[in-house]
């Protein structure tokens, strides 16, 4: 291990606003709830927070004025971190000096999971979403993940929910992946939200109900995609030295892995793989920890392939027996031996892109997860975000 | 007609026909394609994301017969996914829209 940027960082606090289908509640009321929650748990003042991270919804800049929060520091915008970006500019930030507690957020209400172009309208404000989120080193690492999209766009294939149906198809017919084996984990995830009083659906699934949803793009039904959501997640982001006068145990991060994106969508060599490849080992090489040392696994699932993408990936399973690894729900349920999405994932407790993980492993983690607290006092969780050209991965310990 | 370098015979997709050869650095020109391949995935659209097209359409991805990393996202005519498999061979046919000639695939045995 040579080369270990962000370790050593703490997230020293988590917050979560209300979740819900369409709640009609601003997202910058949803926004205070969260960064609030996740200040206070930290026991911290706004006037402590010297930099705030984030994409996507809601502006950072009104996000400051609400929180009455002065940051030096407002991160790097979308980057090879994926949709954890924001948090790995922070773990960056605050173990290189330039910060000692950065908030991070994200906002989203009922984000949908089409591709819309975003241009930048003249006369841009600064501190709107798309001077902060995608402007200027952040539009072309963003074009250059969606280098073979146009071409999908071409074909008719306007949702990801069509090109990682395309992925899992190929997935199938490599290695005889099954619907079924997707259900598993479906499953998983409900029977998990069953115990989330935030999740969105909780009433109990089995596999005839699973394959009874209507069908999306074959071979995904609805429920293989996540649930759309308005809600807001935060956390602090502190200095290693913050980690003594923290009032909750804090939860360090021991590694973080992204990936260029290189092949887009359906033009990598070794595809159905995708940037998680890239992502988890990036990660494995910045630490002396290894899969087998894993307690939880807080995976990506805005569709169920996306998480048997990164079962792989991480090499929790082996390449192509992800399928095999879930059936049944053995070793992925919480009393198994690798708890997984045990918040009930973006498949059932909701969409909140990639940001519930993060918070659920900090929660277990902390031994805060009340009725759905995996056991054993686990101390090594990873978190997992993105799909396609986009990845991200981070690994925790206590 | 698909991008191809001049020097080293290297076909380029995605479309980049102004860039320079991944390979070996050389111009790329346009060079007729034989319009052959196999199905390398697919996937039936069911819900309707665009207003102007109707679903269910059948999507898929083709490998191309010239280079074993060529792959075209189009869309297959003429059948079902019932029909096709990863490795299934494919034809092009064209379809005119205004002036654009936009290739989709038929399988093969179907081809006139």
């Amino acid at each position: 291990v040579t080369s270990t940027p962000g370790r050593g960082a703490i997230i020293s606090g988590i917050g979560i606003s209300r979740i819900g289908r369409r709640l009609g509640i601003p997202g910058l009321e949803l926004t205070r709830e969260s960064c609030e929650q996740a200040i206070r748990d930290a026991g911290l003042t706004p006037r402590c927070i010297d930099g705030i991270t984030s994409m996507g919804d809601t502006p950072v800049a009104r996000a400051c004025r609400e929180l009455g929060v002065e940051p030096v520091y407002q991160g790097g915008g979308f980057d090879s971190g994926g949709l954890l970006s924001p948090v790995m500019s922070a773990c960056l930030a605050v173990t290189e000096g330039r910060a000692r507690h950065v908030v991070v957020y994200r906002t989203v209400q009922m984000l949908g999971g089409e591709y819309v172009p975003r241009v930048n309208p003249p006369g841009t404000e600064p501190g709107t979403e798309a001077d902060h989120a995608e402007a200027g080193e952040g539009v072309s690492d963003l074009a250059r993940v969606m280098v073979d999209v146009d071409e999908l766009l071409a074909a008719q294939a306007f949702s990801a929910v069509n090109w990682l149906a395309l992925a899992c198809r190929r997935h199938m017919a490599l290695y005889g992946t099954t619907k079924e084996q997707l259900g598993w984990l479906a499953i998983n995830s409900r029977r998990n939200a069953a115990l989330n009083p935030l999740a969105v659906y909780r009433n109990p699934m089995d596999m005839e109900g699973y394959l009874a949803a209507r069908p999306i793009s074959s071979p995904l039904g609805l429920f293989d995609c996540d649930v759309p959501v308005d809600g807001s997640i935060a956390v602090v982001v502190s200095t290693p030295e913050y980690a003594a006068d923290c009032p909750r145990r804090p939860v360090r991060v021991d590694a973080l892995g992204g990936a260029a994106g290189d092949g887009g969508w359906f033009h990598r060599p070794d595809y159905p793989k995708m940037a998680s490849a890239d992502a988890a080992a990036e990660m494995w090489g910045r630490t002396d920890l290894g899969p087998g040392d894993l307690d939880i696994a807080e995976l990506y699932d805005g569709f169920t392939f996306l998480t048997f993408a990164w079962l792989e990936a991480l090499g929790i399973c082996g390449e192509g027996e992800a399928g095999p690894f879930v059936e049944g729900t053995d070793r992925i349920s919480i009393g198994g031996m690798l708890p997984l999405n045990t918040y009930g994932g973006q498949l059932s407790a909701g969409r909140m892109h990639g940001y519930w993980v993060l918070h659920e492993a900090c929660l277990q983690l902390r031994g805060d997860a009340a009725e759905r607290q995996v056991g054993g006092r686990p101390e090594v969780a990873v978190v997992s975000n993105g799909g396609g050209p986009i990845a991200g991965c981070m690994l925790l310990t206590v | 007609m698909l991008p191809r370098c001049a020097a080293c015979g290297t076909w380029a997709l995605p479309w980049a026909a102004d860039a320079a050869c991944d390979v070996c650095g050389g111009a790329r020109e346009y060079q007729a394609a034989s319009g052959r391949g196999v199905v390398y995935t697919y996937t039936t659209n069911a819900h309707q994301f665009h207003p102007a097209v109707p679903s269910p359409n059948l999507i898929a991805i083709v490998q191309l017969d010239e280079q074993d990393d060529l792959r075209l996202a189009t869309n297959l005519v003429g059948c079902s996914e019932d029909d096709v498999e990863c490795g299934t061979p494919v034809s092009v046919v064209f379809e005119r829209n205004d002036d654009m000639y936009y290739p989709l695939f038929q399988p093969a045995h179907r081809s006139s």
